[in-house]
This record gives C-alpha cells, structure tokens and sequence, in this order.
C-alpha cells in the first residue's frame, strides 16, 4: 500500500514538470463546409483573434493555415491547441465555375491555380496531424468520396477524428443523415455561424485529444 | 496474351472494366500510373475492388498537380460503392479477415472518370449515378 502511495505521489510530482505538448488540431473536409467559420469562432473565443476570411465564393481557404497556443478553456480544464485549418479538398476544380461568383476570368484561373496547390498541401499536411475534425456542410449529401476519403485515411493514419455537421441553422440541415453515413465516429451537430451547439463540440474535442497527449 | 482490360463505347464515351487481379501485383505507384493513363485517355474507368485510403489520396494529389499542366483536364471524379456494411462485430471481424485474404475488398467498385467526360457522380450508399457532360 505503501510503495502505491508512494508511485503515485512522486507520478503526481513528474507530472507538474512534465511538459505537455500542444495538440496539433486540424480542420478538414469540402470546400464550404465551414472550416475557417469554425476555426474563427474557436480562435475569437478563446484569442481575441480570427484565423482567416471567409466567403460564400469556395476555395477561399487556399493555404493551410495556422495558429499557435490557443488556450481552450472548457467547464475549469484548459488544453493548449495549435490550430490548422486547411484548404478544402476536392477530386476537381473547375475556374469556370468561380465566374459564377462574379470573379474575373483572370481571377478565378488564378484562384484555380492556388486552390489545385491548396489541396496538395491539405493531403500533405495529414500526417502531422494528432486529431482531425472534419467538418462537413449538414445540408450536402454525405456520402460524397472526399469525406470518405479523408476519413479513410486518417484511420489508416490512426489520427482520431471527430465529425462535425455544421450549418445546424438552416432548414434544410440533415444532422442524422451524416450520423448514419459515419456510424463509427462521433457526430456533433453545430452552426459555426450562429456559436450553436459548441458545447459539445468542446466536450468531444477534449475527450478526444486527452487520449492523444 | 488475351487482353483482360475490356473496352466498351456508350454514347461516344469509352467506358474501361479492369479486374482486380490486373492491379493485384502492382505497387501503389504503378497502380496510379496503370489508373492515370486510362483516366487521361478521357475514359470512365470502373475497377474491380477499392483502393487503398492513401492512394485514393496520391490520386487526388496527383491529378490536381495536373490541372492547367494537362490540357483540358480539371480533375478527377471518383466513387466507391462498398456491399451494405451493416454487419454486427462479430461479422465485420469475418468480413475484415476475409477481404485481407483475398488481398483487397473485391466485393466494391471504384469508378473513376476525368471531371471533363463525368460531370458529377450522384451517390447514396446503395446506388451510383454517373451523369455525364452533354
């Protein structure tokens, strides 16, 4: 009884030196899902500060994108993440189809030049990552191949990962269509937009990332 | 040698069938390239089985380095439909045993297209459709 006393006061000790490394917390999925709103909103919360711009026009997120030390503090624990959010990836990108949004042909074949980059760096960046959250629009098909993609290589990555359905505020959001599409992985239905629901995505969040520090 | 890889023209398309056992043997880098060339020829191509997660990733990574490199071509569009998995343990453990002894998961197929020829595949998870550009 006395040696358990002991190990454990002294494994008490270590652990105020042990130095407890950031989660790496990345933020993948489609174009226009709402991975910059959701990055933003954590990063405003928490920093003060936003991580990057958002637009209705997709592929605005065209560079990975970091922010480091963000402190979360959820019901009197705190976790210290380093925040990267990514370029939505997709099989094909088409410049036709940024003109649509009013951009200018010579605009939208170089926001098609740095989107194509964007998605190489997204792939390239899965590796480094300790948990993913992929975030996906509830009001889009689920069964699209990118989201099986995605989350089919970071099981094989063993990279834990959390689904989001976001955009919970609009009518035509289907929360349990995406639960159903990924009944293995835990599905949080929030609205970036709107802060709803961010309560338990905070509470999955560091459920998850305590296994991986 | 008879040629396994079988051809076959729907509405001014080629659409190529490749059997598992013809990439069974390849490494991922010659399954890429095997894939890719039929892809570029502008072909619709359905393959036997799935990819593995990563070289259904080099795959997207690679065709998108090829956009405005490679004339006319704007991607890929890609689609697995896999048998119904709505097993209990017990039978994804068989089925997880059986489709790694037979080296690949050959009860699925993958289609893949250039995003010129297919304009966008529609999937639930017990159907597909291809709908084609004009």
């Amino acid at each position: 009884m006395e040696g358990k006393g002991m190990k454990s006061f002294f494994r008490k000790v270590l652990g105020i030196f042990k130095n407890k490394k950031d989660v790496k917390l990345g933020f993948y999925g489609p174009p226009n899902a709402g991975k910059t709103s959701l990055a933003n909103r954590i990063c405003k919360d928490f920093t003060g500060e936003e991580m990057g711009s958002v637009s209705k026009v997709p592929h605005e997120t065209r560079h990975v994108q970091f922010k480091e030390k963000v402190e979360i503090k959820y019901k009197g624990k705190s976790m210290t993440f380093k925040m990267v959010d990514t370029p939505g990836i997709t099989t094909r990108i088409d410049y036709e189809e940024f003109l649509k949004y009013k951009v200018g042909k010579k605009e939208a074949k170089s926001r098609a030049k740095e989107a194509t980059q964007g998605i190489i760096e997204s792939i390239k960046w899965l590796d480094d990552m300790d948990v993913v959250v992929v975030v996906l629009d509830s009001t889009e098909n689920p069964y699209n191949q990118v989201n099986i993609t995605i989350v089919g290589n970071l099981v094989a990555r063993k990279i834990p990962v959390l689904i989001v359905a976001n955009k919970s505020d609009l009518a035509k959001a289907n929360i349990k269509k995406i639960e159903e599409a990924f009944p293995d992985y835990p599905v949080v239905g929030i609205s970036a937009k709107y802060g709803k629901n961010l309560d338990e995505f905070y509470e999955e969040v560091f459920r998850i990332s305590k296994k991986v520090r | 040698m008879k040629k396994k890889v079988r051809n076959k023209k729907i509405g001014g398309f080629s659409i190529q069938f490749l059997p598992y056992s013809e990439i069974k043997s390849l490494d991922s880098d010659e399954r890429l390239k095997k894939i890719l060339g039929i892809v570029l020829g502008s072909n619709i191509l359905i393959l036997q089985g799935k990819l593995k997660a990563e070289e259904e990733s080099r795959l997207i990574g690679d065709t998108m380095a090829m956009i405005g490199h490679v004339k006319n071509f704007k991607g890929i569009e890609l689609a697995v439909i896999s048998p119904d998995l709505e097993l209990n343990v017990f039978e994804r453990a068989k089925y997880k045993i059986a489709t790694t002894l037979s080296g690949g998961d050959l009860s699925a197929v993958t289609i893949i297209g250039p995003a010129s020829v297919v304009k966008e595949i529609k999937r639930d998870p017990k159907k597909i459709e291809l709908l084609l550009n004009k």
